[in-house]
């Protein structure tokens, strides 16, 4: 029996047309999720391990705090506190959570949340002092912010 | 005069993938999506003068103290990070005057009632550092989760977590939180 010779299907290119709007849609979704980095650090910051923390949802319901050496040598090793984008006293930030607050709408204030990044050597002493002016301030949600650990195990190994 | 019509040359959409590209890697390096994460707490309202003057038995009170050589007091007995966890949860489970029915504490008459009385207060001295306060702040929470979780497991054989709003808040009543953070105090080293 005589074989006939198959002709070659040839397959046809993968259209193209499209790529540009997957990669459109993705641009969107990270357009719309990215946050610029709001605040430049002037402080040295290495947060400390928990086990027990919890997410903060809402990025538009809480304020950071910064607390840790300045930077620039100039200023020092005392852990200073940062605002925003400038070094402040504890006398500032009672103030300073006030007007932040205000920026919240005021249904939502009650979930207003103050994070604290502080650095691991930071003394208590000044945190402290924070804590008296956020309770002056009726800023009573706070958040120590801290960095996943695995288990407690490694969280005392990096305690040692 | 009547203009021609010429042909409109049509525009070549080819590099459209590659800007869009361009703008998508930008996004993706500049993009961080770091949720923050931290210990939760809530501090009391402020009030002028101090208001210690409360009545709780010393015996329901859990008093950890750290000094500011970052070491630690529990209830007068050095202790280390580690115990902290075990000591607490004994402490609220302990259960003394027999009201609570989910506990299973060791009913110790010399420690706390029940856990709805059980305060425990963390002092600190104003050298303390913030990573041993972290530490021991995430131990207590610890030792009310693990709490929590085990009684979920007893009454509802799920984790905390995975528990409705509803049979979260009756393990809560259970279990309700009290860590106090005292006001630093001088208290040596």
């Amino acid at each position: 029996m005589p074989f006939k010779k198959k002709k070659k299907i040839e397959t046809p290119p993968v259209s193209t047309a499209s790529l540009p709007d997957i990669v459109f849609m993705l641009l969107f979704f990270f357009m719309v999720t990215t946050t610029m980095r709001e605040v430049t650090l002037l402080v040295k910051l290495k947060k400390p391990q928990a086990t027990e923390i919890q997410k903060l949802q809402r990025k538009d319901l809480t304020t950071y705090i910064y607390i840790g050496s300045p930077k620039s040598a100039a200023l020092g090793n005392e852990p200073r506190i940062q605002l925003a984008d400038q070094l402040a006293s504890v006398g500032d930030v009672q103030q300073w959570v006030i007007l932040q607050r205000e920026e919240v709408n005021e249904a939502e204030r009650p979930k207003f949340t103050v994070s604290i990044k502080s650095d691991i050597d930071a003394k208590m002493g000044l945190i402290s002092d924070i804590k008296q002016e956020l309770r002056k301030a009726q800023a009573l949600k706070l958040s120590y912010s801290a960095n996943p650990a695995s288990s407690t195990e490694e969280m005392f190994k990096a305690y040692r | 005069m009547a203009s021609k019509k010429r042909p409109v040359p049509e525009i070549n959409a080819g590099s459209m993938a590659d800007i869009a590209f361009l703008l998508l890697i930008f996004f993706l390096v500049t993009t961080t999506m770091d949720v923050d994460k931290g210990l939760l707490v809530k501090l009391p309202p402020w009030t002028e003068e101090s208001s210690e003057e409360q009545d709780i038995k010393d015996k329901n009170i859990f008093v950890v103290l750290v000094n500011s050589q970052d070491q630690l007091l529990i209830e007068e007995e050095y202790a280390t990070l580690e115990d902290v966890r075990r000591l607490a949860k004994e402490f609220i489970d302990n259960n003394g005057d027999g009201s609570c029915e989910d506990c299973r504490g060791l009913r110790d008459p010399n420690s706390s009632d029940n856990p709805k009385n059980a305060v425990i207060s963390i002092q600190n001295d104003r050298g303390t550092s913030y990573k041993i306060f972290v530490s021991v702040r995430n131990e207590l929470l610890g030792a009310y989760s693990e709490l929590r979780n085990d009684i979920s497991q007893r009454k509802f054989g799920r984790a905390y977590d995975k528990l409705s709003e509803e049979d979260r808040l009756t393990i809560n009543e259970v279990y309700p939180q009290f860590i106090s953070e005292a006001e630093p105090v001088k208290i040596g080293g």
